[in-house]
């Protein structure tokens, strides 16, 4: 039930995040969510592809890093208290959080929240317990 | 002649190589004939040598021991340049058959000539050479160094050819077909800059072809200084033994000495380039085993005599015999150019310390380069350092602790504050010959 996001470092200088962005168009890769780190000097672009192997092939064609890692996408209730709640439940089972950025808006009142645990694995598991909705990476293609 | 015993590994030494086994009391005594010749000849042919000597009140017959070597004036680059283009031939054109000539990027152009005996000296030395790397007949050795008036191509391929490897001389350049040659021709040795071939490897990996999975398994490497981290990251990535050479065309250019079997040190064929160490500030001769600058005096060359020629190069003599059996003695591996150093706020500051302190953090070395400049009126030195796979985090605070570890490494090693700057793989350019550190831009 873990998604796989690819990762790439970019300098802070103009055009940068755009080249990166133009070589997964250029391949078709579509982008379902994606979070920029910033620093003064340098930024890590996290990405939710549609299809990650060829986002990673065509970052890497394009001279970019690409690094796989897993994360967890957590359905929150779009309410007030939905995302506190789920980081309640995280916070019971001990999970580390290391990052977390929403899901692009989905219609209705349900958003999805990307969420890089330390343990994904021990996450999937501790939250799915917990009742809370682990959103499979074929159930985000359809939103 | 035994073409079976013409291989240097597990089968004895090349005749050829002979000269690297000598007992020690018959190499001075060649040397010191050689020396004497070769002091004669430059004072009869080179008028600007002689008119040192004359100064000095020296002669080619003070010459009775090795030690009176020291009583000769050195020469230095300036020299070469002064005398553009054959001011400092002691044979007559008709003898020269080949001449050489450097890119002239900081002025005139130094020129350098050989005679046919030269020539077939300069193939016997990097015969040695690649004997010592334990190339041999049967080899197929893509020679990357570029051919023409630098001494890198041409001196790779004569010795190549003496010592029956099958040479495909791609020269420098086009990266992709380098590859492609190297994997269609089942290449076994590679010889080019060390840079180069990190480049080579880089470019492989995104061809998709990986090099340990080819029979690559020997690189000759040289032309610049590099480090054992350099070494360690070729030999990993690329599944081979890299060999470090050393040369420069004022003596003859490659082939002057080369590591062997052993890794430890560069023999340097004795019998034709007599190595001394000096202080580089008093020029007094120092010690075997001190660190100084290395001078060498060529005894056989006969068209261009190079004598007490100050390399700029810094290293130290290794008199403890090597465990390979050659007698010839060795030079630690050249990490620094007294010409590289820089001087920052009043620091002298080497590349190659900027390299060890890169080095030192992830036990990785990344591609990098140094770059000054004056910001209001005050020296600036920043570092770029180009993140590889194996330096990446998607996690903002490991990128950053990777930052202050950078710049905390070069300001404990080379006691200046830098800035460091973490760029996009590839963003630094590569280049295709000697390696370029250091991007001075303070102007004057």
């Amino acid at each position: 039930m873990k998604v796989t996001q690819i990762s790439t470092f970019i300098e802070n200088r103009p055009g940068r995040l755009h080249a990166a962005c133009a070589a997964l168009a250029d391949r078709g890769v579509n982008i379902h969510t994606l979070s920029l780190a910033d620093t003064a000097e340098f930024g890590i672009l996290r990405f939710v592809l549609a299809d990650p192997a060829a986002g990673k092939a065509a970052l890497e064609a394009a001279g970019y890093l690409a690094k796989e890692t897993e994360v967890v996408a957590v359905e929150v209730p779009d309410d007030a208290g939905g995302l506190a709640d789920i980081l309640a439940k995280a916070d019971a089972a001990g999970l580390n959080i290391e990052y977390m950025y929403a899901f692009s808006m989905a219609a209705g009142r349900r958003a999805v929240v990307i969420i890089r645990f330390t343990d994904p694995d021990r996450a999937v598991e501790a939250l799915s317990q917990q009742g809370v909705n682990v959103v499979a990476p074929v159930e985000l293609l359809s939103r | 002649m035994m073409r079976e015993n013409w291989n240097d590994v597990g089968q004895g030494f090349h005749p050829v190589s002979a000269p690297d086994y000598l007992p020690a009391a018959q190499l001075r005594e060649l040397q010191l004939r050689r020396l004497k010749a070769v002091v004669e000849r430059a004072y009869a042919n080179v008028a600007p040598f002689r008119e040192r000597m004359v100064e000095r009140g020296v002669t080619p017959a003070d010459m009775r021991t090795l030690e009176d070597i020291a009583k000769l004036p050195f020469s230095i680059k300036t020299d070469l340049r002064d005398n553009y283009p054959f001011g400092l031939f002691a044979s007559p054109m008709s003898e020269i058959v080949r001449l050489h000539a450097s890119s002239g990027t900081t002025g005139k152009p130094i020129v350098v000539a050989y005679t046919q005996e030269d020539l077939q000296v300069w193939a016997s030395v990097m015969l040695r050479t690649f004997s010592a790397a334990g190339i041999h007949r049967g080899d197929i050795v893509q020679n990357a160094y570029g051919y023409g008036l630098f001494t890198g191509g041409l001196g790779a391929h004569y010795g190549l050819e003496a010592i029956g490897a099958t040479v495909v001389p791609t020269s420098g350049g086009n990266t992709d077909r380098q590859v492609m040659l190297m994997r269609d021709f089942g290449v076994t040795g590679i010889c080019c800059t060390p840079s180069y071939f990190l480049h080579l490897i880089e470019r492989a990996g995104e061809l998709g072809i990986n090099l340990r999975e080819l029979p690559l398994r020997t690189g000759i490497f040289g032309a610049e200084p590099w480090s054992e981290g350099m070494r360690a990251r070729i030999e990993q990535e690329s599944g081979i033994k890299a060999f470090d050479i050393y040369g420069l065309s004022e003596i003859i250019g490659p082939g002057v000495g080369s590591e062997c079997a052993a890794q430890a040190g560069l023999h340097i064929f004795e019998d034709h380039f007599y190595p001394e160490i000096i202080d580089p500030e008093t020029c007094r001769v120092l010690p075997d085993g001190e660190e100084g600058e290395l001078v060498l005096t060529t005894l056989s060359k006969r068209a261009m005599p190079m004598i007490r020629y100050r390399t700029r190069d810094i290293t130290h003599i290794i008199t403890e015999p090597c465990s390979c059996g050659r007698t010839v003695r060795r030079i630690a591996r050249v990490a620094r150019r007294s010409d590289d150093m820089f001087i920052i706020r009043g620091v002298n500051v080497f590349p190659s310390q900027i390299e060890t302190a890169l080095l030192s953090v992830e036990g990785v070395l990344p591609h990098y380069r140094i770059l000054l400049s004056r910001e209001h009126g005050l020296d600036q030195m920043n570092v770029e350092v180009e993140i590889g796979a194996e330096l990446f985090s998607d996690q903002v605070s490991a990128m950053e602790a990777l930052h202050k570890r950078l710049a905390h490494a070069v300001e404990r090693i080379t006691g200046i504050r830098a800035g460091v700057r973490l760029v996009e793989p590839h963003s630094i350019p590569r280049s295709e010959g000697k390696a370029r550190r250091v991007w001075d831009e303070r102007g004057e």
